[in-house]
Parts: C-alpha cells; sequence; structure tokens
C-alpha cells in the first residue's frame, strides 16, 4: 500500500511545477503535502491519482508501476476541493457510483453503501440531492463516494479549502478519527500548516517544485532542515540576525549572560497568550508569552528588557 | 427592486412599443387575414395537398438537420471546452459563422460546392448518382449550416460552468469516457441540450433563406417545397392560404419555444433549492 513517486517532473508551458521530486509515502499513514500555492503540491497528487501526466518520472502504488495505467484503473480515491457532487444523483447514488460502474450486484451495493453513509454521518440523507446538504456534508458525501470503491490510496485536494472555519476544523478532527477508524493509505495537500500539523502522521513540505522536507510535524517543527521550512510551519522572528520561534525569546528584566537590550514597543493580549514586540537595535523581534509571564516580568509598553533565544 | 418613477414606466412603455411594433403588429395582421379568411378557407389550406407534402418534407429536413446539430454541437461543444487544442478560439469564432453571414450566401456556397454543373464535387456526385443541389440532402445541408450554433451555443456555457471535476471525479472512479459522458456530462448539460435542440428545430422549420437557394422549388411530385416555400410561392402566386400557414408555422414555433422555457425555468428552481 506503499506510494512510490520518483524523479516527477512537470511544466505547464515555461512554468516548472515539479522538478525531479521524490517521494514515499508509508503504508497506512496520512501524510500531508503542504506548501504555498502555486508550489505543485496539487500538480504531484493529480499525478499520483493518473488526473494528470507527467513530463517524466514513474508512479508506482503497491509496488507496482502505476505510470502508464489511466486513473479509472489505478484504483485511488480522489476527493476535490469543491467537492465534485454529482448534483443530478440523490447522496446513496453519488456513494453508490464507482460499484455500479463495477457492476456490483444489488445487495451488496446496498449494503456497502449504508455502511459508508454511517461511517460519514449521512444516513438520513441518503435521499437528498447534494445542492440540499451544506459543504461540510457535501465533503463527507465525497469522501464516502472515494472510499466506496475501496482504494488502495485516498488522495485529497485541499478537501477543506471552500469550508468556513469552523466546518474546517470539526471536519479536520472528524478526518483524523476517520482514518483512525478505516486506515487507508492517504495523501492530502494543504496550504494550511495548522492543518497539516494537527492531522497528518508524516508531513511533505514542497516549494517551488522542490520537496523541501519530509518529517513528522515534530521534526519538521523541532529540526527544520532550512528557513523556509522553520518561516513556513510555525510562527518566527528575527533576532541577532537568525530566526527564532517567538516563543524561544528568553525576556529578562536584568541584564545576563548573551542578552541582548530591548524596548517593549507593544503589548497585545490574545486570550491567554501576550503577544510583545519589541525593538532591539535595528531589530523588532517579538516574543510570545503566557499571561501570567507578562505579569510577573511586569512588561509594559516603553519599559526596557534584555532578551536573549533559548534555543539554536 | 428596480428603479422607481418616471424612468422606470419610460422604459417600460419603449420596451413594450418597439415589441409591439415589431412583433405583435405583424402578428396581429395575420391572425386577422385568417379570421376574415374564414373557417373553411383555413382547414383546406391547412389540409391542401401541397401543404400536406411541404410539411413532410419540412418535418424530415428539420429533424436530420438538428439530429446532426444535436450530436456536432455537443461533439464540438466538448471539444472546445474539453480539449487544450491549437486554434480553439479560432474554431469557437467559426462555429458563430452561421449566424453572422446571410442565409443566401450560405446557400449560394453550397450550390458552388456541391452543385450538378459547376460545383467542386457536383460533377464526381452526380457520377455517383447523387444529388444534392435541388433535392433533399442539399435542403438538409442547408438547414444544418444556419442553425448550427444554436446547440452549441447552449451547451458551451454549461460544460465551462461545470468544469472538469466532475468528470475527474468520475474517472477516478473507475468510468470509462463514455461511461463518464452518459453518466456525468449529459445529465450536466441536459436542461440546456433540450433548450438548445428547440431552438435549433424552431430556426429549421422557419429556415427560408439557404434552403430556398439550394431547393430549385420544385413542386409536385419529387417537390422540393417546404412550408415556407410553400409560402413564398403562394404569395407570389397570390394564391389563397399564404396567411393561413404562416399562421400554422408561428404557432408552432411558439409553442416550442415556449414549453422549452417553461421545463428550463423547472429544472432552474429546482437547482436552487
Amino acid at each position: 500500500m506503499s506510494i512510490e513517486a520518483r524523479n516527477i517532473s512537470k511544466r505547464f508551458g515555461s512554468f516548472v511545477a515539479l522538478d525531479d521530486v521524490d517521494l514515499t509515502v508509508k503504508p497506512g499513514r496520512l501524510t500531508a503535502l503542504l506548501g504555498p500555492s502555486g508550489g505543485g503540491k496539487s500538480t504531484l497528487l493529480r499525478i499520483i491519482g493518473g488526473l494528470e501526466e507527467a513530463d517524466s518520472g514513474r508512479v508506482f502504488i503497491e509496488g507496482v508501476e502505476a505510470t502508464n495505467l489511466p486513473a479509472q484503473r489505478r484504483n485511488v480515491g480522489f476527493v476535490f476541493q469543491h467537492y465534485a457532487a454529482f448534483k443530478h444523483l440523490s447522496v446513496y447514488r453519488n456513494v453508490a457510483f464507482g460499484l455500479e460502474i463495477r457492476k456490483r450486484p444489488k445487495a451488496e451495493i446496498r449494503r456497502r453503501v449504508d455502511e459508508l453513509l454511517a461511517l460519514v454521518h449521512l444516513e438520513q440523507f441518503a435521499d437528498r440531492l447534494p445542492a440540499q446538504l451544506s459543504g461540510g456534508q457535501r465533503q463527507r458525501m465525497a469522501l464516502a463516494r472515494a472510499l466506496a470503491v475501496e482504494p488502495k490510496v485516498l488522495l485529497l485536494d485541499e478537501p477543506f479549502g471552500a469550508l468556513d472555519a469552523k466546518v474546517r476544523k470539526e471536519l479536520r478532527d472528524w478526518l483524523r478519527r476517520l482514518h483512525d477508524e478505516v486506515h487507508v493509505t492517504t495523501i492530502f495537500v494543504t496550504h494550511d500548516q495548522e492543518e497539516a500539523l494537527e492531522v497528518s502522521d508524516e508531513l511533505v513540505v514542497i516549494n517551488q517544485g522542490r520537496i523541501e522536507q519530509v518529517g513528522t510535524p515534530d521534526e519538521l517543527y523541532d529540526h527544520p532542515a532550512n528557513d523556509f521550512v522553520m518561516g513556513f510551519i510555525g510562527e518566527v522572528t528575527e533576532l541577532g540576525g537568525r530566526p527564532v520561534r517567538p516563543h524561544d525569546i528568553e525576556i529578562f528584566t536584568a541584564p545576563a549572560e548573551g542578552t541582548v537590550a530591548a524596548e517593549v514597543v507593544r503589548l497585545n493580549r490574545v486570550g491567554f497568550q501576550v503577544r510583545a514586540d519589541l525593538r532591539a537595535g535595528d531589530e523588532q523581534p517579538w516574543a510570545q508569552l503566557t499571561r501570567s509571564q507578562a505579569e510577573s516580568l511586569g512588561l509594559e509598553a516603553g519599559r526596557e528588557v534584555w532578551l536573549r533565544a533559548t534555543t539554536g | 427592486m428596480g428603479r422607481q418613477g418616471p424612468a422606470r414606466y419610460g422604459l417600460r412603455v419603449a420596451a413594450l412599443v418597439y415589441l409591439g411594433v415589431l412583433v405583435l403588429v405583424p402578428l396581429v395582421v395575420i391572425v386577422t387575414k385568417v379570421i376574415g379568411d374564414g373557417w373553411s378557407q383555413l382547414v383546406d389550406a391547412l389540409s391542401s395537398q401541397a401543404a400536406l407534402t411541404a410539411y413532410r418534407l419540412t418535418a424530415e429536413v428539420s429533424v436530420i438537420a438538428v439530429v446532426l446539430n444535436t450530436i456536432f454541437g455537443v461533439g464540438f461543444g466538448i471539444l472546445i471546452t474539453r480539449y487544450r487544442i491549437p486554434g480553439r478560439r479560432l474554431l469557437s469564432a467559426l462555429a458563430d459563422l452561421p449566424i453572422a453571414v446571410s442565409p443566401i450566401v450560405a446557400g449560394l456556397a453550397l450550390v458552388l460546392v456541391y452543385g450538378p454543373v459547376n460545383g467542386w464535387f457536383g460533377q464526381s456526385l452526380a457520377d455517383a448518382g447523387i444529388k444534392v443541389i435541388f433535392s433533399t440532402p442539399g435542403m438538409v445541408l442547408a438547414t444544418t449550416f444556419v442553425s448550427f450554433p444554436l446547440v452549441l451555443r447552449e451547451v458551451v456555457p454549461v460544460l465551462e460552468e461545470a468544469g472538469t471535476d466532475l468528470e475527474q471525479a468520475a474517472k477516478s472512479l473507475g468510468a470509462s469516457a463514455w461511461q463518464q459522458f452518459i453518466r456525468i456530462t449529459l445529465p450536466t448539460i441536459r436542461p440546456a441540450l433540450a433548450y438548445g435542440v428547440v431552438l435549433s428545430l424552431a430556426r429549421s422549420i422557419g429556415e427560408f433563406g439557404a434552403v430556398r437557394v439550394v431547393s430549385g422549388g420544385i413542386s409536385g411530385a419529387g417537390q422540393t417545397q417546404t412550408v415556407t416555400l410553400l409560402i413564398e410561392d403562394k404569395y407570389q402566386q397570390l394564391e389563397p392560404g399564404t396567411y393561413q400557414l404562416a399562421l400554422l408555422l408561428v404557432v408552432v414555433t411558439v409553442v416550442a419555444i415556449v414549453l422549452a422555457s417553461l421545463r428550463r425555468d423547472e429544472t432552474k428552481t429546482k437547482d436552487f433549492l
């Protein structure tokens, strides 16, 4: 159930979407392709799914070469950002689509579709048309439809991109739980680092047609391979000419070893967090503290403090 | 909603007067003529031998033209919306040509290509025993030509708006190209297609110019007179029946379009539920 893409290159005119990319996805995992828009992550996903053809390179699904296999025969489930719901078919018929194409017996289709509708909590909507569902419900229907054919791999292209923030968050948690139940090898594309960190087992950071780093969310956060990955995954500010996480800036009220003098420019409280905008010489770093930290230090705008980066 | 006051009424009156002069007055004239001529005259005109054969020919020509336009309109629409072919824009512009070109010119062009005397293919076709010009095939060609863009122009915006996601989703679920077309594409464009077919049918039934040039207007046995040509003939000969037949054409096309737009509104409302 592993997926491998070797030496994949793809151009659109003069634009290089993917430049000699190698990717191995471990079986049963939930892997996120993360990167800025236009970085090539969707293209890579579509090449794996057979919806786009690479200029060069090869794709293997479960060790079998799929490079020249049409999408119909790759047995992958694909979920689109804008749901791609079949508007003229009921929710039931949408989910049954792949099974009807495969000419499975009616009774088997019925059993399987009912099972899937229960899995995505849409049992009571079986006879509705997609237009009568909310965005989140439509996307759950699309997931059930993709899972119906028992795909070797599930490919999700910005699956929550068209949903509003609250539904996004719900569906994200739901996808994580669903994957823990179903265990199908899943790759999903997102440009939202929070989403990727929260949901995935493994992260692949893609930028400008290349893979920058592969690893678990913790590995990438704690040991970013380069400044791009550091900046893309988590917040970053600059102190002493080097990138540093805002929560890794230590604030002192008196000079200490390795500190630099700075002035508090502004304090901004968001919930239990405090953001301190600072000025240290030419630099304007900002630090993230808890409310009690800020209070015990007695921080206020205009006060002089001393800063040090804890790690790095 | 909308603008209030005199401007709004002014616009409304202008629109009504415009429509009235263009559409209503001529219609009223025809209807008064028909009523003035009386019931028996109407029945005679509509059931004369010439009329009956003209109906058959019109139906034959229109149905073939509409079938061809449906097949090619949908095929062409898919071609220009789904494939990155070079010269896409040019093709799309060319497809509008029949609307821009005068039907007479279209008819003449057909004669120049297929005509038995000086046509490009005319001689070889005549040798093979195939008669195009002054015969049904030529009339079908002419009618197909003038009504070609109607299906295409209804279908293309819908195909464009639907995008390729649906077909790709079906593809990844295992559907072959044909299954994608039958199960996904066709249901998606069906309301637009139905409307395009009706417009095309109405246009085909009413076509005069291009058909006039290629038909030769032969009446009697082996005749090449469609209803529109029969009307013109009767008008020229000052024979009775002109207005009765004209009214029939109007009624048929209006009914077709009203039915089609009613059905289209129905499907539209359903989409918004």
